[in-house]
């Protein structure tokens, strides 16, 4: 099955000027590969500054790489410009903060419509596809909420309401950037079946951003942790949160606790120090100065992402460390 | 007795709608050296709770009276100055939620944690600096660090300088409210452990805020879950993790996602309340699964074991 959405070897780059003559680089995505399948999920975990937000942004061409390729259902649109009502048609976005992304000034009715006013719909059949989205996402009876505003919905039907608005447009592909990571967690779970189920009905591949490895492990089938701009290891889910490779993978899933009373009387084993700045990141394998396994070879090659025992890693010492619990030095 | 007990805890905000009950009737007690955790939804009451212990109210309070007894003293009857002179900072501190981002950005940022020094115990400034760098030391940053300014910091330095600031008069009782809610999981973990060495080393008492259950477990001795301004349930993070009884606490457990493990997610359906607002008896009653005739009466704080406490009727309980 030839992939719906190919990214070859992406890198984003924004630049921050310094005065009249300087100007710095910032490489938010530096190589980056990946595909999405139809009805896949893949999740893109990192913490703040990985670039995860940046690679799902290029992939909807909401910014232009700088180098790399964008093939979405067998066809280049790296460079397309002008008409892309067919691509945006195609290709939507859940946005992280249902608070800030709904107009307050427009009813239900009219954000769940206006997609299909931008691309020509007539009457009849937007109201109609109106209805049939609100349903699709749960707010019944969809006329109750269609005159309503969004101050007068919950956290949840909010993110509902936006999820419904790329509904109406029939997309096969969907970037959810951190789509529950503002509502709350007993609620989560309820947004994402959502998810899963009109992923089921649609046949949509998603792009499922978030920091929260946890969620990822319940709503994902393959899973890319990046570090710093690269993907460092990837693989199906279960496989990489059961036996991850990477050091920086070990050390994410040690620092998530699991409701135990028993942690209370324990040190989690943490990593030292913090990510560095993406404008000048470390040479080597970026992650070196923070990995307790880090030897000679890692502060002066980068390591490649290559297959190891099923999954594609980039680490020097994959194989060795491989079942090991993380150490600290 | 226990070392800190607050009784019918009552804080309402004035509104054009109505009274905001934020917090409602919420009583809880701490012991020395023990850590509490406040668990619960946003809008739930925690960070309502908290302020009304440290007395830093904003102007629009409609209500707001209850018992607050420290080590025997009623805190409630004290004047507002000689709250601010004798308990905040000096008895109960608090790390408050962003707090890294409210630096000062032009003051250094030993001066920021050394200032209180100077204003309550009257020392003079190289004598704080040199405590505050003591501080510094002891949240695991380096001492030199104290001359810098918050812009020359990360994010988990921040905190850590946060940290010191609410240690500086040695507190008896910290609140920490969402002390990691801004950082990474990995910086998360650090700040975690740097807590925990802390209530070790010092035998501090600390309430420590947080809408993470699983976070909670990771330091609190005895867990409060809040719903819609109330305590529903409060036990040993032992009781209410592993044998919870309120319909709410079993559902919020059940609903977080395990890494280490196989339980598949639930969801309570619908949303909290509206706390100007809120459903007659149980707040919980219209999400709640097990509602019956009763909850539509308030259910009683029913103790089942010794400082066990749950708030429903399913346990109980006259009419």
């Amino acid at each position: 099955m030839s992939a719906l959405m190919d990214l070859q070897d992406i890198r984003t780059y924004f630049y921050v000027s310094k005065g009249f003559f300087k100007s710095l680089t910032v490489k938010a995505v530096d190589g980056v590969s990946l595909t999405i399948h139809r009805r896949e999920t893949v999740a893109i975990v990192g913490e703040s500054g990985s670039g995860k937000t940046t690679l799902g942004r290029t992939a909807l061409k909401l910014i232009q790489p700088f180098s790399g390729r964008i093939i979405f259902e067998g066809k280049d649109i790296t460079n397309l410009k002008g008409n892309m009502k067919w691509f945006r048609k195609k290709a939507q976005m859940i946005f992280q903060d249902p608070f800030t992304s709904l107009n307050p000034y427009m009813t239900v009715r009219q954000i769940v419509e206006e997609p299909m006013i931008i691309h020509g719909y007539d009457v009849e059949e937007r109201n109609e596809k109106v209805l049939k989205a609100l349903s699709d996402v749960r707010l019944v009876p969809p006329e109750e909420f269609l005159p309503k505003y969004p101050h007068m919905l919950s956290g949840g039907q909010r993110q509902r309401v936006g999820i419904a608005r790329t509904l109406v447009l029939d997309p096969i592909f969907l970037v959810a950037d951190e789509p529950v990571s503002m509502i709350d967690a007993s609620s989560r779970a309820e947004i994402l079946y959502l998810l899963g189920e009109i992923q089921k009905k649609y046949g949509m591949g998603i792009m499922y951003i978030t920091h929260d490895i946890a969620t990822a492990k319940y709503f994902s089938d393959n899973i890319a942790v990046m570090y710093l701009g690269k993907i460092v290891e990837y693989g199906e889910t279960r496989s990489v949160l059961k036996e991850p490779f990477h050091p920086y993978t070990k050390a994410l899933i040690e620092a998530v606790p699991d409701p135990d009373p028993s942690n209370r009387f324990r040190f989690r084993r943490v990593i030292p120090g913090e990510p560095p700045s993406p404008i000048n990141p470390p040479l080597g394998c970026r992650f070196h100065p923070r990995c307790p396994y880090a030897t000679e070879v890692c502060k002066r090659k980068e390591p490649p992402l290559v297959e190891v025992q099923g999954h594609r890693v980039a680490c020097h010492r994959a194989e060795e460390i491989a079942g090991q619990p993380l150490t600290t030095k | 007795m226990s070392f800190l007990e607050a009784e019918n805890l009552i804080l309402y905000y004035k509104t054009l709608r109505g009274p905001v009950r934020a917090v409602d009737n919420v009583g809880f007690t701490l012991n020395r050296g023990e850590t509490l955790g406040l668990v619960g939804e946003s809008g739930c009451g925690k960070s309502s709770t908290a302020i009304a212990l440290m007395r830093l109210l904003p102007r629009n309070v409609e209500r707001f009276e209850g018992k607050v007894i420290l080590d025997g003293l009623n805190l409630m009857d004290l004047s507002d100055e000689e709250f601010r002179g004798k308990v905040r900072w000096k008895r109960i501190s608090m790390v408050f939620q962003g707090a890294m981002n409210s630096l000062n950005p032009v003051l250094r940022v030993g001066f920021q944690v050394a200032e209180p020094l100077m204003i309550h115990k009257g020392m003079k400034k190289r004598e704080a600096m040199k405590r505050a760098e003591d501080l510094f030391k002891m949240v695991g940053l380096p001492p030199d660090f104290a001359y810098r300014y918050p812009h020359e910091l990360s994010g988990g330095m921040k905190q850590r300088v946060v940290i010191a600031m609410a240690l500086v008069l040695n507190p008896e009782i910290v609140i920490l409210d969402e002390p990691t809610s801004a950082l990474d999981v990995s910086i998360q973990a650090q700040i975690m452990n740097l807590l925990k060495k802390l209530k070790k080393k010092l035998n501090i008492s600390m309430i420590f805020i947080t809408h993470d259950i699983a976070l909670a477990s990771d330091i609190c001795d005895r867990i409060g879950v809040m719903y819609a301004g109330q305590i529903v349930e409060l036990g040993s993070s032992e009781d209410v993790l592993l044998n919870p009884k309120h319909p709410y606490t079993q559902k919020l457990i059940a609903s977080v996602p395990l890494l280490r493990g196989d339980r598949v997610p639930e969801f309570i359906p619908g949303a909290p309340p509206d706390l100007v607002n809120p459903p007659a008896g149980c707040r919980f009653r219209p999400r709640c699964s097990h509602a019956f005739g009763r909850c539509g009466l308030e259910p009683p704080f029913i103790e089942l074991e010794e400082g066990r406490f749950v708030k429903c009727w399913l346990y109980g309980g006259e009419d």
